[in-house]
């Protein structure tokens, strides 16, 4: 297992969630989720503008093998897609935590960040 | 769990296991694209030993496999090679599909994984009659070695034989109680090699050292759906006949005397009504996957297999469809409706594009 970035935090579902200096949250999925799905060919991302609660789906993965669901781990409205992934889907394998993500976000409510896993919670969820 | 004789050598190099039909098999190893364009450009190597592997002593082996099995055996009798086909139930409806190899007098028979025990069964059942004995052969293993520079690699490795390279397409030899056949499930070239579980590692590394790439069973089956390739229990099982099936080829009624389990329902069967199987490209971004709708100018229909073609670069399927369609319909995606051409299944032919 690579070393997860310790400014991220988890939802059990492989999804991070990075907040930046600007208040703005990243999201995307774990270097772990990309190793289960193996080869990433296509990925749907949410529309800007879109309102999204926590925890709901947001985005489509799908590797050769089979489609998932990708979660947000905040609630909050959508401001930018990483629209380089619907060309290079592959860049999820390479890079999960830097150049795969998959969107930007404005939270509406970051308390929702306490009832996130830290990257050592998470790390061991992903033993089990 | 059943484990092959290789799954600690699976494991050595790597590879996610998963459980396929009862069995620990490795899904791959590094990356399922690299595997797969391994096979369709060099050369990989296949752990197949979940596959059952039955022999037959005694008796009046042709008679009975001329009864179970839908395509005629008398196409390689004394000929040293190998033929494809489908056992039916009474209905006509497929029970599985299978290869049977006959060369020095004698049969070999190899079916899917899944239906092992419901074969086993069936095979006893009519022997009977026939005074054959069925003979599961669990002390052997299954090797498949495909791509254009297979061959070229096995003889490098000396593994076995070089006699090997004058095998053609769907020609066997038997080597003592070794079988080798010119066959596969690849669209490549290659072979498959049954050999006994307690030399099939020493044949593994020996190849794998001659640049055989290991490949898992998520490559075998990226690769056997752009050969047009059927897989039991996804795109057909007992609920389908062979001209549903895109199998009408496999079914041999030329001898009127041969009265096969199956037969007399498949002469009532319509051909110009029933549904047919066929290939579907997805012309949008995204992915088939069983279950998805599909809908043409005349009719519906469903996706059995789809998947991502590392070769095409784009998502391809086997649809089974109302007839009366033309080159194009369209498939539901998550509520979506996206474009899909028609096509032969085989989406490739020796390996390259079909045009």
């Amino acid at each position: 297992m690579s070393d997860i970035p310790g400014d991220l935090k988890f939802l059990s579902s492989h999804e991070w969630v990075r907040i930046e200096a600007d208040g703005s949250a990243t999201v995307g999925i774990s270097d772990h989720a990309q190793d289960l799905l193996g080869d990433i060919v296509f990925i749907e991302l949410p529309e800007i503008g879109q309102e999204i609660d926590a925890e709901s789906d947001a985005a489509i993965v799908e590797s050769v093998k089979a489609a998932s669901d990708v979660y947000s781990p905040l609630s909050g409205k959508i401001t930018e897609a990483n629209s380089m992934l619907e060309e290079q889907p592959e860049t999820v394998n390479s890079s999960p935590f830097e150049d795969g993500w998959f969107f930007k976000m404005t939270p509406s409510d970051l308390g929702e960040l306490e009832s996130l896993l830290s990257p050592e919670d998470y790390n061991e969820t992903c033993q089990d | 769990m059943n484990r092959t004789s290789l799954y600690k050598s699976h494991l050595k190099l790597g590879a996610k296991i998963i459980n396929f039909s009862g069995w620990e098999m490795p899904i791959s190893y590094s990356s399922l694209i690299k595997e797969h364009n391994a096979v369709r450009n060099s050369a990989g190597i296949f752990d197949v030993s979940h596959m059952a592997i039955f022999d037959f002593k005694g008796g009046d082996q042709a008679g009975f496999l001329k009864k179970i099995f839908a395509n005629d055996i008398d196409k390689i009798k004394n000929k040293n090679k190998a033929i494809y086909g489908v056992l039916l139930n009474e209905d006509g409806g497929i029970l599985d599909d299978l290869i049977i190899y006959h060369a020095d007098n004698r049969f070999r028979l190899i079916s899917n994984c899944s239906t092992r025990e419901q074969n086993t069964e069936w095979f006893k059942k009519h022997a009977i009659q026939f005074n054959v004995e069925v003979i599961q052969r669990d002390d052997m293993g299954i090797l498949a070695i495909q791509g254009p520079k297979a061959i070229k690699r096995v003889l490098n490795s000396k593994i076995i034989t070089s006699k090997v390279k004058n095998l053609k397409s769907f020609e066997c030899m038997f080597e003592e109680d070794h079988l080798y056949a010119r066959t596969g499930y690849t669209g490549e070239d290659g072979l498959e090699l049954v050999v006994p579980n307690k030399i099939i590692e020493s044949l593994w590394m020996g190849a794998i050292e001659k640049n055989c790439i290991p490949v898992g069973l998520g490559a075998r089956d990226t690769l056997r759906l752009e050969a047009g390739l059927n897989l039991y229990g996804n795109d057909m099982t007992a609920d389908n006949h062979p001209f549903e099936s895109n199998l009408s080829w496999t079914i041999d009624m030329n001898n009127d005397k041969r009265n096969f389990i199956g037969k007399q329902a498949l002469l009532r069967v319509d051909k110009t009504k029933c549904k047919k199987l066929i290939g579907v490209v997805l012309k949008d971004r995204g992915v088939l996957r069983p279950g998805y709708k599909v809908t043409h100018n005349n009719g519906k229909g469903i996706i059995l297999s789809g998947t991502y073609s590392p070769t095409l670069q784009s998502s391809i399927g086997l649809a089974r469809v109302d007839q009366g369609y033309k080159n194009n319909g369209e498939v539901v995606i998550r509520n979506k409706p996206l474009k899909l051409s028609f096509v032969s299944p085989r989406f490739l032919r020796q390996g390259k594009i079909s045009s």
